[in-house]
């Protein structure tokens, strides 16, 4: 049960995630949502490679014993510049919204309707 | 071994890298790296092709002495590295992109040019292009995620690019939000898959599938976050914002990349799961987003008065034709009678239709942005007229909208009538509905073309001029080809569509291709 | 907004240290966590850092534009001609070529635990330097874009 607990946190903060997006009417806020579920995914990256009493997968100096995947990591720390870049592009994307219409909520700048 | 395989992501990053440091000696440099590294591409991409069409299947691995090597000696059997794996069927879509990609650099050189940040533009295109050449091309699930974010995170970005009073970044703000989530949707499914199979590579993982109740997981994230990217029904109220609001050129090259989505829906279901899977139900899914990304595409597209909006409401109307053929192969996948009997069909009419889409939709989208390059307007009811002074856009819009309505001598009607032929052995009712889909795409394309170029020459645009050369040999090339296309259709289905079908169907080929065999 | 003699004079203080806390974690990429993304950006903090102090217009003087796109575009050029650079040997993009025995990063690794050696492992240190010059102008440039966008409030 207690291996378990990990990936019931992943689905409980992709969930805290994905809710942020659909309800909160602040752009910030959806952005953070983002940034929310990106973190849960790479929380079940990380989980999946994790081997009980595992080190870190370094060769220099290792004591003898298991070490956990490093290939999960590896994804992991891309998917975290992934996520820096896309936070990046859509805080500067809000910035301009912000310019042109003085408000970052999604109800003012709707636009695009028709 | 291959050389062009990794020219064909190298040579656009460079060019991509560059373009701000060029960008500093001047535009006239700037403009002749563009087209230097647009040239160099195509290139690589059409000797690919060849390639692949002569030799077969192509096997690169990334970061190895020898590439063709898939599986190195001391790894056990397993394939460690990043392969690229170049079947017909992706040669085929590398040719698709190639072929937009030339005309799409061409027209924007014209069309962008009095645009600032041009630097910045170029850059991004040519990341696209990586992203597009990357995703079509790759054997491995994870660089297969990375590719689709260089997609969509330049994507964005160039929705975005002229900022138009915030509406374009309103429409690159949803383009970033659909596709980063679609990203990590499929993320998640990558880690289901690394976490019972032990790798990351489509053929190893294909050879030793089983449907558990994870891997069913994986499928379901996996079709859901690609159709988002694709722009198919559930998920489809961004395209419409976001090819609205972006620039024509960019609109024509986020088709190609809705379309490099679309071919990983049908690589995943049939290369990665093939018969593993209940192909019935999951290729009944697909033709009913089809049906309903046709009818609830082209319903939406009839009462808009924005021109770049109807056209972008018929791009997810044909989507849905494409989805509807493909569809039924997976339906049928794994019944070699009925496969054969007109899936095969089904199947090729919906590859053919790719190609035929991204040619008559990028070309319908760079002429609706000629005509507001001239007219500064996208509202149906104020153009008119264009016809006396825009005669070469005119004709390749009666081309295009022509194409588009699957009337035969062109292109459309080639991909069309072998989805409706097969198809209608399969469930006639489908075929009846994809047919007065087309009546009414007709009908939409008929009013657009009476509104933008019949009627008397208007006195505001008295002004108005054919737009540029460059723009207009962009806007050719694409209506010569459709014209080709539907003039021998024959000869490229038996050319490009036909291997590229079959090496859809061919699973245990296409692992054999990375496994050796095994 | 200004901020205190002592939230500048710190940042004087701890600019130098940050830089080289950074160029070590990209040096070491290959041996020990970190690499060209992670010492990148701790370079690039070093920047916020500056930034933060000093006004926005005092700040460009020192962190100007121009020369974190030429960072930018001048790694990642590097990055992708040292994958071109197997090709031109025969071998595929991004084959290794100078590990083992190449002139640079050549050493061969001891099997075990062994002592560092910084000197092996071929063209990945090459790489994570050029990811790091990449990735301290790409975060600079965000980081400018971003405070330019608010700095007509302050």
């Amino acid at each position: 049960m207690l291996t378990q607990l990990p990936y019931l946190a992943v689905v409980l903060i992709a969930g805290i995630g994905i809710a942020t997006i659909l309800l909160k009417k602040n752009l910030i806020k959806m952005i953070m949502g983002l940034g929310v579920l990106t973190g849960s995914a790479n929380l079940f990256l990380v989980t999946l490679g994790y081997r009980d009493g595992g080190i870190a997968p370094i060769y220099t100096s290792a004591p003898e014993g298991v070490m956990v995947l490093s290939t999960v990591q590896a994804m992991t720390v891309t998917n975290i510049v992934i996520g820096f870049a896309t936070t990046a592009l859509l805080l500067a994307f809000a910035i301009m919204l912000y310019r042109k219409y003085g408000s970052v909520e999604t109800g003012d700048i709707r636009r695009l309707r028709e | 071994m291959s050389q062009y395989v990794p020219l064909l992501v190298a040579l656009p990053l460079i060019a991509a890298f560059a373009m701000p440091l060029v960008g500093m000696l001047g535009k006239t440099i700037r403009n002749s790296l563009a087209i230097i590294a647009m040239a160099g591409t195509v290139t690589a991409a059409l000797l690919l092709v060849y390639e692949v069409l002569v030799n077969g299947t192509i096997i690169y691995a990334f970061g190895a002495f020898d590439p063709s090597l898939a599986i190195p000696f001391d790894s056990g059997g397993v394939p460690i590295r990043i392969l690229f794996v170049i079947d017909a069927m992706s040669a085929f879509m590398v040719l698709t992109a190639a072929i937009m990609m030339f005309a799409v650099v061409l027209y924007s050189l014209s069309s962008e040019s009095e645009q600032t940040g041009q630097d910045g533009y170029y850059a991004l295109l040519f990341l696209m292009m990586v992203g597009i050449f990357g995703m079509v091309t790759t054997g491995d699930l994870f660089n297969f995620f990375v590719f689709l974010e260089i997609n969509s995170l330049a994507g964005a970005a160039l929705a975005a690019y002229r900022i138009n009073k915030g509406l374009s970044v309103e429409g690159g703000l949803k383009y970033a939000f659909i596709s980063t989530i679609a990203g990590l949707f499929f993320l998640f499914a990558i880690g289901m898959l690394y976490g019972q199979y032990n790798s990351l590579n489509i053929a190893y993982i294909a050879s030793v599938i089983d449907l558990t109740g994870l891997s069913l997981v994986a499928l379901v994230l996996m079709i859901t976050s690609l159709a988002m990217k694709a722009g198919s029904v559930p998920m489809h109220f961004w395209t419409p914002d976001t090819y609205s609001s972006a620039p024509s050129s960019i609109t024509a090259i986020l088709i190609v990349s809705s379309m490099a989505s679309l071919y990983a829906i049908f690589r995943v279901a049939f290369s990665l799961y093939g018969v593993t899977m209940n192909v019935v139900t999951i290729g009944w899914i697909i033709i009913i987003l089809g049906i309903l990304s046709m009818f609830i595409g082209v319903s939406m597209a009839l009462p808009q008065k924005d021109v770049k909006r109807l056209m972008a409401y018929h791009s997810v109307s044909q989507i849905g034709y494409m989805l509807v053929g493909l569809g039924v192969g997976v339906a049928v996948l794994g019944d070699t009678q009925m496969m054969n009997e007109f899936g095969l069909v089904a199947m090729e009419g919906g590859i053919f239709h790719i190609i035929n889409y991204a040619l008559y939709k990028g070309l319908l989208f760079l002429i609706a942005g000629a005509v507001i390059y001239r007219c500064g307007t996208r509202n149906l009811n104020e153009l008119g007229g264009l016809g006396h002074s825009m005669k070469w856009t005119m004709g390749f819009f009666i081309i295009a909208a022509l194409a588009i309505a699957g009337i035969p001598p062109f292109n459309g009607f080639a991909s069309k009538i072998l989805i409706y032929e097969s198809v209608f052995i399969f469930n006639p009712y489908i075929s009846v509905i994809a047919m007065v889909v087309s009546i009414m795409t007709l009908a939409s394309f008929v009013k657009v073309f009476h509104s933008m170029f019949m009627g008397p020459k208007l006195p505001q645009y008295a002004e108005v001029k054919e737009v540029p050369l460059p723009m207009l040999i962009g806007m050719g090339l694409l209506a010569a080809l459709i014209i080709l296309f539907g003039l021998f259709p024959d000869l490229v289905v038996n050319l490009l569509i036909e291997p590229a079908a079959l090496a859809f169907i061919d699973q245990s080929g296409y692992i054999s291709s990375v496994m050796g065999g095994i | 907004m200004q901020m205190s003699r002592i939230v500048r004079t710190t940042a004087d203080i701890a600019f130098p240290f940050i830089l080289v806390y950074g160029f070590y974690i990209i040096i070491h990429g290959h041996l020990t966590p970190g690499g060209g993304f992670q010492g990148g950006a701790i370079l690039a903090s070093a920047m916020l850092l500056l930034l933060l102090a000093y006004r926005y217009h005092e700040s460009i003087r020192h962190v100007r534009k121009t020369m974190m796109k030429t960072l930018e575009s001048g790694g990642l050029l590097l990055f992708a001609f040292t994958a071109l650079s197997a090709m031109a040997l025969g071998a595929g993009y991004f084959y290794n070529w100078l590990s083992p025995g190449g002139v640079l990063f050549g050493d061969i690794v001891e099997v075990g635990s062994a002592l560092a050696n910084l000197n092996t492992a071929g063209l990945i240190p090459i790489m994570n330097l050029a990811v790091g010059i990449e990735v301290v102008g790409a975060v600079s440039v965000i980081l400018l874009a971003l405070l330019s966008g608010i700095k007509e409030k302050i």
